[in-house]
């Protein structure tokens, strides 16, 4: 006899009709998902290791790393972040960067609230076209825009500072914003709005003291997915900076210089460009799966 | 879906998203296309040109041979990245504290900036101070990506996939999630096997996020630059060179204003086409969906 649990239920009629013994089936069971562990386990050792790679070479100094082939480092060191902590033409590049994100996410959310409100509430004249046309801004390769938007920025006074990157990246961010919004604001019942109109709320007030904290995991997603797609970003960060608002993907182009290229440091640079990208994550770790169907399942 | 109310003031809800991303998008578009139908000699200096650029465009051959390594490249990272994608959204930890740690650990490679990928990459594989260009060489494998094409190729595409399988099983992985736990019963209940439990019951379910996914995957992998761009520099020879890289070189690098526009153009509208199609595919599917409430 065995005993059944809310998972085996259907092992009840199994054993009517069934060949395979409860006992045989379980094992089975097992065995399967310690396959599904070990492929999983795999998968995440191999996508670790190039990471992996660049944390070892960051801790060793440059003549360990051209030295000999050490899979860890044996004369520890933290020099090249000291060096990069210390320098404030490095460090910088990290503050633009964190600037330039931090300001695109904040415009970005301004205006897309309530646009996405209006998309998944309202029908309104070209509300489809309009929609589509956004999304083509999502589709637009940025390369197409380099040229142009160095012009544009340039003529209104704008080049080289962290606003401008801004703006520019508002391009991708804004459309994804509005779509990532829609999902999660069209699975809050209709219902909720108009008893609120009913009970005597106006819009703004009760779009900012109801509706956007029911929301709120929503939005939760949507910053992190700007945060992601302004901070890998670098064509036109690169093009649109010069010295003032350099981000750090472009000052890590530094570190090769004519007597050869400062591995560790490169090294070092890069993984404090993956450290904020851990935070982030780490704060919608609970809603991001849903924030990765744009809301919708 | 249904019940919107039609109601023109929502207008002014959109209002302040137009302004900002008309300004950001169609001002530089329109110089684009200003560009590209005009030979820009000097400030004062602009003849128009018609659709001479547009043509000198598509008859050129290494452009056309950058097109044709982008569509192979768009396709197989497609082919590869589906299906483990898939794949390893079947085998993620449901819940508990490690269904979280593998979220993030998963999530990592989607958060680091492009060109630090492409760096990331370049120690990786270089045969003396990488890992795995200096295993393959202690294998006794002739490895070189400065060199060999078809390594540089194999170490781009390998680069794509560990860079963006991740985004692909993350919408798998939440497709899943929102499968009800009855249908996993009755499916027992039926003693369906475990290929019958994912067709009919997981696939159908997938079909709505894997569209996004091979969307989104499209367009990224048709914008590629950064990454090739810091591991391969387009080489050896052009082999690795894609669309926008060639962009950007005629573009920034020798400045030829009417062409690259021309060339901007073309580009676009290609990837606006096949998304347009997506994108008609998505609004159908849901069309679909909504009279049968869900499934």
């Amino acid at each position: 006899m065995y005993r059944l649990d809310n998972a085996q239920q259907g092992e009840k009629y199994n054993t009517i009709f069934s060949r395979t013994t409860p006992a045989q089936r379980r094992k089975r069971n097992a065995r399967s998902r310690f396959r599904a562990r070990f492929l999983l386990g795999l998968y995440l050792f191999l996508m670790i290791l190039p990471i992996y790679w660049l944390i070892n070479m960051s801790l060793q100094t440059n003549s360990e790393i051209l030295g000999s082939m050490t899979l860890w480092p044996k004369n520890l060191t933290f020099d090249n972040y000291i060096g990069i902590f210390t320098n404030s033409s490095w460090y910088m590049g990290y503050v633009n960067s964190m600037l330039y994100v931090a300001l695109n996410m904040l415009i970005t959310i301004c205006v897309a609230l309530p646009a996405a409100y209006a998309f998944s509430r309202y029908r309104f004249i070209g509300d489809k076209h309009l929609f589509f046309w956004l999304l083509t801004n999502l589709m637009a390769p940025p390369a197409v825009f380099l040229l142009p938007y160095f012009q544009l920025y340039y003529s209104v006074g704008l080049f080289d500072t962290h606003i401008a990157v801004a703006l520019a990246h508002c391009l991708f961010n804004i459309p994804l914003a509005i779509w990532i919004l829609e999902g999660f604001m069209s699975s809050v019942p209709k219902e909720i709005d108009e008893t609120a109109y009913i009970d005597g709320y106006s819009f703004p007030r009760f779009f900012i003291k109801i509706f956007i904290p029911m929301i709120r995991s929503g939005i939760g997603v949507t910053l992190f997915f700007l945060f992601m797609f302004s901070w890998v970003e670098l064509l036109l960060a690169r093009t649109l900076t010069a010295t003032d608002a350099q981000p750090i993907g472009m000052i890590m182009t530094r570190t090769s210089t004519a007597s050869g290229i400062d591995w560790g440091t490169l090294a070092a640079a890069g993984v404090l460009t993956i450290v904020p990208g851990i935070l982030v994550v780490y704060f919608v770790r609970n809603h991001i799966a849903k924030g990765f169907a744009l809301g919708r399942t | 879906m249904n019940n919107k109310v039609l109601n023109n003031r929502a207008w002014l809800l959109v209002l302040p998203m137009l302004v900002l991303v008309a300004f950001s998008a169609i001002i530089p578009l329109m110089t684009v296309v200003n560009y590209s139908v005009q030979d820009v000699l000097g400030p004062n200096a602009r003849f128009f040109t018609g659709t001479e650029w547009f043509h000198s465009i598509l008859n050129d051959s290494a452009l056309r041979d950058a097109f044709v390594r982008q569509i192979l490249f768009s396709l197989t990272i497609l082919a590869i990245q589906v299906p483990l994608g898939i794949g390893i959204a079947l085998i993620m930890p449901k819940r508990g504290w490690q269904a979280s740690a593998v979220l993030i650990l998963i999530t990592l490679p989607l958060l680091i900036p492009w060109n630090v990928v492409g760096s990331i990459w370049q120690i990786f594989t270089r045969g003396d101070i990488g890992l795995m260009g200096w295993g393959l060489r202690e294998l006794g494998i002739n490895y070189n990506i400065t060199r060999n094409a078809g390594d540089a190729w194999a170490t781009i595409i390998l680069m794509d996939v560990w860079h963006w399988t991740p985004l692909v099983a993350m919408l798998c992985y939440s497709g899943l999630r929102s499968i009800p736990e009855a249908y996993y019963q009755a499916a027992r209940i039926d003693r369906a096997s475990k290929w019958a439990i994912f067709r009919y019951i997981q696939l159908p379910k997938l079909t709505n996020v894997l569209v996004i996914a091979v969307l989104l995957r499209f367009m990224h992998s048709f914008m590629i630059y950064a990454e090739p761009f810091v591991l391969t520099g387009g080489g050896p020879g052009s082999s690795t060179t894609f669309l926008s890289q060639s962009l950007a070189t005629m573009a920034i690098g020798q400045q030829d204003l009417g062409p690259s526009a021309a060339f901007s153009i073309i580009y676009f509208l290609v990837i606006l086409l096949v998304s347009w199609v997506f994108y008609t595919t998505i609004m159908h599917m849901q069309k679909d969906k909504n009279p049968h409430g869900g499934a």
